[in-house]
């Protein structure tokens, strides 16, 4: 299968007052063709600034891109002109955002937010687009698209909005969709309906999605891989069956330890991750989750630990999985 | 929307209807008479000319008199212009008045937009500096001092312009600079300000996600939504430059309504008084009137459906 999206070593920081956020260290991963990859993580664990560096919608400055690379379908993206990135927006790529109450223009109708992506990309005229933008909204299930059309966002739901957006988003037939929290902010019945509508689409379409969530039901639901990250690292992937039955990282556990299960008897209390990830403007000089860790060494304060391959497609970075680990920890001890 | 226009409509009645009443209290309360002059004249000739208009009946029975004249669209006849009526007077005199008035309000909304996007878009750079020092100068420097001096440099020493009187459409420069600077600055801020506000909102980030190219991002996304405190703004800049032109229609001679206004007061021309101020009332609240309507153009959001507010 063709490889669709690769991210190499990439590292994003901001400059804000107090120095240097480091949101994103050294972030690597690709997405192959039709698969669905989900980035899970904590706020502030740069899930979002990664998706958002593919796309190049990080604001420059305060963000700058230190170093990595980001190539779609063979294409680098992060030396790609400004005009040129643009043909890729929205195109090839399609972007779903996590609040749909504020991602759409207040001042425009539904149609014609659908409209401008067409009549850029597909030059499309304007009764094209518009005969295209009823049948993208009757596609996300939108009753009476014909009249739907011409209405504002404040006539739409919180859900319905959404399926607007992922009306905009898919409308070019982007070969890679970027969901950013499509469903945080809306209800549980709703984020079903909605999560349900990407699947069936991804289905019909063949794009390859990338899922960003704090929620493990959702990934459950949804994807085929999963990408575990934390203080702006990857900390563990695996395909979705070996990170939920088979988690290594002490974090990756501690997630799935906190969430509740049906067969868990009533009065088993959930387990929750103590403390508080670390700060990003001087990022631990070990593994950023060893002061949140229970199985924590010596070692792991003082050196980040590099991928260990626990299968083709498993993979973690934490010293206990190292067979060296013990022995280098001994000898940080000794020294 | 019929509701509510005649909602409105009937508030402004009451509010015009109160205005009126004050204004003819206090100028009563003022003293001196529109009656009183250099020449001494005998009591017998006061006495007459005081019942001529009707000065010698109780305030009340006046105020009776007035309101009558009023319904029919009567403003009376002025005391000192050589018995002209004053519904004459306010058509003649307004006209002058209009046009400068439209050409600042058109001239601030246009370069205040420009000065604001400018600066917005320039965040922190030279151009945004550079248009926040002409916004300042512009908000602190007073008409009545930025018109003479104006004058000086530019109708004195470099003799471009005339210095005063409104006879071409270069005697328009002038007055329109003097009378707009400050609304140009204070829409520029208010213009920078939202457009900054609104170009760090999530639509901005679709729209860009779409692969839209940077001005049609500006154009049609950002500033449509940051107009919304231009047009609030709108209503009251439009009553302000032509009613603030009271003072630039004096130093720059122009025979406008404000030089009358002025004048009605120090006359105490009763009827004049009384016939400008319900006109400046009049048209304030028709502009404020009017923005209000603009709203719902601009933020689709706003728009009534019969009668109540659509949320």
């Amino acid at each position: 299968m063709r490889t669709m999206l690769e991210v190499n070593d990439l590292s994003v920081s901001f400059d804000v007052y107090g120095g240097e956020v480091q949101a994103v260290r050294g972030v690597s991963f690709s997405v192959k063709e039709g698969e669905a990859v989900a980035i899970v993580g904590e706020s502030g664990s740069g899930k979002s600034v990664t998706a958002q560096t593919i796309m190049r919608l990080i604001s420059t400055p305060p963000g700058r891109i230190k170093q990595g690379s980001v190539r779609f379908d063979g294409q680098e993206l992060l030396s790609l002109p400004e005009k040129e990135m643009q043909r890729v927006r929205g195109n090839q790529i399609g972007m779903i955002f996590q609040d749909p109450m504020t991602s759409l223009n207040p001042t425009m109708t539904i149609g014609m937010q659908i409209m401008e992506g067409l009549m850029k990309h597909q030059k499309m005229s304007r009764s094209d687009a518009k005969k295209r933008a009823i049948e993208l909204l009757t596609m996300v299930g939108i009753p009476n698209p014909e009249s739907r059309i011409s209405q504002y966002p404040h006539h739409f739901s919180g859900g319905m909005r959404q399926r607007a957006m992922i009306a905009i988003a898919l409308s070019c037939n982007p070969a890679l969709l970027i969901a950013d929290e499509p469903t945080t902010a809306l209800d549980v019945t709703i984020q079903a309906q909605i999560l349900r509508l990407m699947k069936n689409l991804q289905k019909q379409t063949g794009t390859s999605i990338i899922l960003i969530t704090h929620d493990l039901g959702i990934v459950a639901d949804m994807c085929d891989r999963v990408i575990v990250m934390y203080a702006g690292q990857i900390i563990e992937t695996g395909t979705k069956r070996e990170i939920f039955r088979n988690p290594q990282h002490p974090y990756t556990k501690g997630l799935l330890k906190s969430l509740p299960r049906l067969d868990q008897s009533k009065n088993e209390p959930l387990v929750p991750i103590h403390g508080t990830p670390p700060d990003l403007i001087q990022p631990p000089q070990g593994c950023g989750f060893c002061s949140r860790c229970d199985y924590a060494m010596r070692i792991c304060q003082t050196e980040v630990p590099e991928f260990t391959r626990l299968s083709d497609t498993q993979q973690v970075r934490c010293w206990l999985q190292q067979s060296q680990g013990g022995i280098r920890g001994g000898k940080g001890a000794s020294a | 929307m019929v509701r509510y226009v005649l909602n409105k409509f009937l508030f402004m009645l009451l509010s015009l209807f109160i205005l009126i009443t004050a204004t003819f209290v206090l100028m009563n309360a003022v003293p001196g008479s529109p009656l009183q002059s250099e020449k001494a004249t005998s009591p017998q000739i006061q006495k007459n000319l005081e019942a001529h208009y009707g000065l010698d009946k109780p305030l009340i029975v006046q105020y009776g008199i007035y309101l009558k004249k009023l319904a029919q669209f009567d403003l009376g006849i002025s005391m000192k212009k050589k018995f002209q009526s004053v519904n004459k007077l306010i058509a003649g005199s307004f006209d002058n008045s209009l046009k400068l008035g439209l050409v600042s309000v058109a001239t601030s909304v246009l370069a205040g937009c420009a000065l604001g996007i400018i600066a917005a878009l320039y965040h922190r750079k030279f151009l945004d500096n550079a248009a926040l020092v002409v916004s300042v100068i512009g908000l602190a420097v007073p008409s009545v001092v930025m018109a003479p001096l104006l004058q000086y440099v530019f109708a004195v020493k470099i003799r471009a312009f005339e210095v005063a009187g409104l006879n071409g459409p270069m005697d328009y420069v002038l007055p329109t600079i003097a009378l707009s600077a400050a609304p140009i600055a204070f829409i520029a801020r208010l213009i920078r300000s939202s457009m900054l506000e609104v170009l760090n909102s999530d639509f901005i980030k679709t729209a860009k996600a779409k692969g839209l190219a940077g001005h049609m991002i500006v154009w049609r996304h950002a500033l449509r939504n940051s107009m919304l405190p231009v047009v609030t703004y709108l209503g009251y800049l439009i009553a302000n430059v032509i009613t603030g032109s009271v003072v630039i229609e004096q130093i720059f001679a122009i025979p406008g309504i404000g030089k009358f206004f002025v004048q009605s007061v120090l006359d105490r021309d009763y009827p004049f008084i009384m016939g400008i101020t319900i006109f400046y009332a009049i048209l304030l609240m028709a502009s404020r009137f009017l923005s209000d309507l603009a709203y719902a153009l601009v933020d689709p959001r706003l728009r009534l459906q019969t009668g109540r507010v659509a949320k």
